[in-house]
């Protein structure tokens, strides 16, 4: 068994350094091969596999009705527009301004009064992933005994980042798998209280005042589950008398009801209940834009030269970590924006995109209830997004892989973007084979 | 402080708030902007809803960046004389950014190519990572053939050194890394944000404006065994003072006999003598030996890809074995962190060294760039040596090597070249070479014999 280095007693650490001695070799030894990553291991699993069948569930990226990684319209547009310009050390402070306001508009509405007093701290960040986890590094500078409350489930790098970043988390209860939904009133009673199981007893606790939430504003991943927009007023209400701050991680933006504006509705709900709210924003969906790692992480302030001081903290950390996000990436997300056609060019994409997903859903549904499955699948159409979460116990999900070659993360969650009219046959085939014997649902 | 609204809101959950509650509300908080009282109704209770009121109230502005600093004032300069020599990035003889042909080159092909955009996996992209790590060893290097380098693509030179750091911290915690006196200003930011604890070994000795080998080698020495020894593959910033050869073998001695473990950082690979492979020659000297050792590479510099934040971190482990867990490690590090690395440098770096053309293109731009500075120091120690009638002996500045040469001149002399001579440069006495022109170096070399001399 491998063991960390603080686990070892004096004379073993000597002999492990001793083995270096004289040729430095032996460091590593106690160091173990990490786990695969839940998702991404997904993705290298398909890789490996020689089948020419095999489709791949897993990862949240976006494919064509061909199957086929889409490059949008825009993005090739905004590509040759900026192709040949000279930009070097970084991005221009202004084009960098610009890109923060707009990201931040997309979040808080074209209107909201936070941007226009600029009462709002903003850094671009490494997409979403970055964007969590600088703020999660800046919740534990400032607030160094607070907790992160998680819902379960929630993505599962959600977990990583916090950890990491030396923030301990918490759960709140949010899908139901019984009716494949929200569990509303649990989750209401969790902002509330706190559930705590300890082995065999389980006791209440109130969550302490000024707790940090995290929240998926629309297309919950990987549930698809999302709170009804009279959920999210309770939800917002019971947060304001607790004092908790809520962080929105928004990487669907789009993906839910095909409309941005549409699917901010929520943190604009929260805007109004007065809540100064944390937001992560992804451009890695919506845009297409995975590889080039663009987002943004903003936090809306009492005034204009707190978001200044926030800002300047936020900076720092990432000048530790990484400088600056890199320039590519930023500068076709900052040429779609502020280009009109490109951005309106943008917004019939995503509604493409959305509308595929929608109509791939249904399709998927259909086909499982003409095959006969005894399950009940309306969840797929019920729920919203990229994603799907099956009910597919794990059993399933290894089944899937090992006889179909259809790949997806053991928790059942189907990526539906990866699902074309090609192969929803093969896949509602190889679903309803695998849980043919199960019991109903 | 928002207190009178925070006291509302931690009455117990089960108690329902009233209107007459709400009116004992005060409505002025803290002197922050503008704070009101909105009611809501929410069909059974209404409740008071502090707007403006922030948790991060106490929070104060950062310290500004030392370096960016520099730039800024520089850009408020009115003066025609004007001279930025705080800039860490190449510049052309006429002052101006410069872009590498190979890397037009290789964007246009990207273009044309019209390639996805999908996630890279965590590690990076694996053709850069080979390449990479081949730049750094040579091909042919036995701890390449033998699969014993762990590399992971990272955010350039920063990011890799935060990757590492990371490491360092999970698997040898409570070890110490060691970095010289002076260093680059955000090496100590990243070990303190990765919790590394570090100390300094001695370095700079403002006596010879050279190096101090002897306190190098004590302080190594002295430093707990298993200690982690920072070391600038080339070109070391700021100081531009690198250990001859005989010195790099010396120095590996003295980390091998302590088993600490040695930690490059290559930055200016190229930009030293010209030459990447020549760059490279301490970091393979250490290799050689069979040392296990970590370098993180950067390709700001060399390739100017500063802004698209390409570079990697390498291992070189006992085994492969090692490597391979190693590098999953490191995976685990890079993903809460921002789950995989950004394409776009990578395919640039990828497509230029994998190329034979477009690498020796990029061979030969390397030797123009470094050769440019290699003038410009000539030149200015020339016209150093012609004015200056005192007998100073001015050749530190051809001895120093890369972009940057510590001048030795101090706080108040540094703050005399930017008041009286409108020369730019950091108050460690840092001038950086990449930002100087031959048409300069006259007026240069006035404002240095003038500060060093004329101001104490």
């Amino acid at each position: 068994m491998w063991r960390t280095w603080r686990c070892l007693t004096t004379r073993e650490r000597r002999r492990v350094s001793s083995l270096s001695s004289g040729n430095g070799t032996g460091w590593w030894d106690h160091v173990g091969p990490a786990p695969k990553d839940p998702i991404l291991g997904v993705t290298e699993a398909f890789l490996a596999d020689p089948n020419p069948e095999k489709i791949n569930l897993g990862v949240g990226a976006y494919r064509d009705d061909e199957g086929k990684p889409l490059v949008l319209q825009c993005v090739r547009n905004a590509e040759s527009m900026i192709s040949g310009t000279e930009f070097l050390e970084s991005l221009s402070s202004s084009v960098s301004l610009r890109l923060v306001e707009e990201s931040a508009k997309l979040a808080y509405g074209e209107d909201s009064d936070a941007i226009k007093e600029q009462r709002y701290a903003g850094v671009l960040a490494l997409s979403g992933t970055g964007a969590c986890r600088l703020f999660a590094e800046f919740q534990r500078r400032f607030y160094p005994k607070s907790h992160i409350f998680l819902s379960s489930p929630t993505w599962s790098n959600h977990h990583n980042i916090w950890r990491d970043a030396q923030v301990p988390e918490r759960k709140f209860r949010y899908y139901d798998p019984d009716s494949k939904g929200l569990q509303f009133a649990t989750l209401i009673d969790d902002i509330k209280h706190v559930f705590i199981e300890k082995g065999m007893f389980s006791c209440m606790q109130n969550a302490p005042d000024r707790s940090f939430f995290l929240l998926h504003p629309c297309a919950h991943n990987p549930t698809g589950v999302d709170p009804s927009e009279e959920q999210w007023r309770e939800i917002s209400y019971q947060l304001k008398k607790k004092n908790h701050f809520p962080f929105f991680d928004m990487a669907y933006q789009g993906f839910a009801s095909g409309c941005l504006d549409e699917d901010a509705k929520a943190i604009h709900i929260f805007l109004d209940d007065g809540h100064l709210v944390g937001c992560a924003q992804s451009y890695a969906k919506n845009m297409g834009l995975y590889g080039h790692r663009v987002g943004c992480l903003s936090v809306l302030c009492a005034d204009a030269k707190q978001a200044a001081a926030i800002k300047s903290q936020l900076q720092q950390i990432a000048r530790a970590m990484y400088g600056s996000p890199p320039v590519h990436g930023l500068l076709l997300v900052s040429t779609i924006l502020t280009d009109s056609k490109l951005k309106r060019l943008w917004k019939t994409e995503i509604k493409d995109m959305a509308k595929r997903i929608t109509g791939m859903r249904v399709v998927l549904r259909e086909k499982l209830e003409k095959l006969g499955s005894a399950h009940n699948w309306q969840h797929i159409t019920d729920q919203v997004g990229m994603f799907c979460f099956s009910g597919l116990a794990p059993e399933h999900v290894d089944q899937l892989a090992k006889e179909f070659h259809i790949y997806m993360t053991h928790d059942g969650r189907i990526s539906i973007a990866g699902i074309t009219s090609n192969n929803v046959d093969y896949v509602a085939n190889a679903i309803h084979e695998v849980t043919r014997s199960g019991p109903k649902s | 402080m928002a207190s009178s609204m925070l006291s509302l809101a931690s009455t117990s959950p089960s108690s329902s708030l009233s209107l007459s509650d709400n009116w004992k509300v005060k409505t002025k908080i803290g002197g922050f902007g503008n704070a009101f009282v909105k009611t809501k109704s929410f069909g059974r209770t209404t409740m008071a809803v502090a707007l403006n009121v922030s948790r991060f109230e106490g929070i104060t502005m950062a310290p500004p960046d030392p370096i960016l600093g520099v730039s800024e004032a520089f850009r408020a300069d009115t003066n025609d004389l004007k001279l930025n020599l705080g800039v860490g990035a190449y510049r052309t003889e006429e002052l101006q950014p410069y872009v590498l042909n190979v890397v037009k080159k290789a964007e246009n092909l990207m273009l044309e190519r019209g390639e996805n955009k999908e996630y890279l996996p965590i590690e990076g992209l694996a053709a850069f990572n080979n390449v990479t790590a081949q730049l750094l060893f040579g091909a042919d290097n036995p701890v390449i053939q033998q699969g014993k380098v762990a590399t992971v693509q990272g955010l350039s030179g920063t990011g890799s050194l935060r990757l590492a750091a990371a490491l360092i911290e999970r698997y040898f915690p409570g070890a110490k890394v060691l970095i010289s006196s002076p260093t680059w200003g955000n090496h100590k930011n990243i070990f303190n944000d990765a919790r590394v604890p570090w100390s300094e070994y001695r370095y700079y000795d403002p006596k010879t404006v050279g190096l101090d080998f002897n306190g190098m080698i004590d302080d190594i020495k002295a430093a707990p065994e298993g200690s982690f020894i920072l070391l600038h593959g080339c070109a070391h910033n700021p100081t531009g003072i690198d250990p001859t050869l005989e010195q790099w073998e010396k120095i590996a001695d003295v980390i091998q006999e302590k088993n600490h473990i040695p930690f490059f950082d290559v930055a200016y690979q190229g930009f030293a003598s010209g030459s990447l492979d020549e760059d490279a020659a301490s970091v393979r000297l250490f290799a050689a030996r069979g040392m296990e050792l970590l370098v993180a590479q950067s390709y700001s510099k060399n390739l100017g890809l500063y802004a698209e934040r390409i570079g990697a971190i390498n291992v070189v482990c006992s085994s492969s074995d090692a490597a391979a867990r190693v590098k999953s490690q490191l995976k685990r590090i890079a993903r809460p962190m921002y789950s995989n690395p950004p394409v776009h440098g990578a395919r640039i770096v990828a497509n230029i060294v994998g190329d034979p053309a477009l690498f020796k293109e990029w061979k030969d731009e390397m030797e123009l760039m470094a050769g440019r500075i290699k003038g410009v120091r000539q030149k200015l120690f020339n016209s150093l040596s012609a004015k200056d009638k005192s007998g100073k002996d001015w050749s530190f500045i051809l001895k120093q090597i890369g972009m940057f040469s510590f001048t030795g001149l101090n706080k108040s002399q540094s703050d005399n070249m930017t008041n009286k001579w409108h020369v730019y440069m950091t108050k460690d006495g840092r001038i950086s070479l990449a930002g100087l022109s031959l048409a300069k170096c006259e007026y240069l070399a006035d404002a240095i014999i003038d500060s060093y001399h004329n101001v104490s």
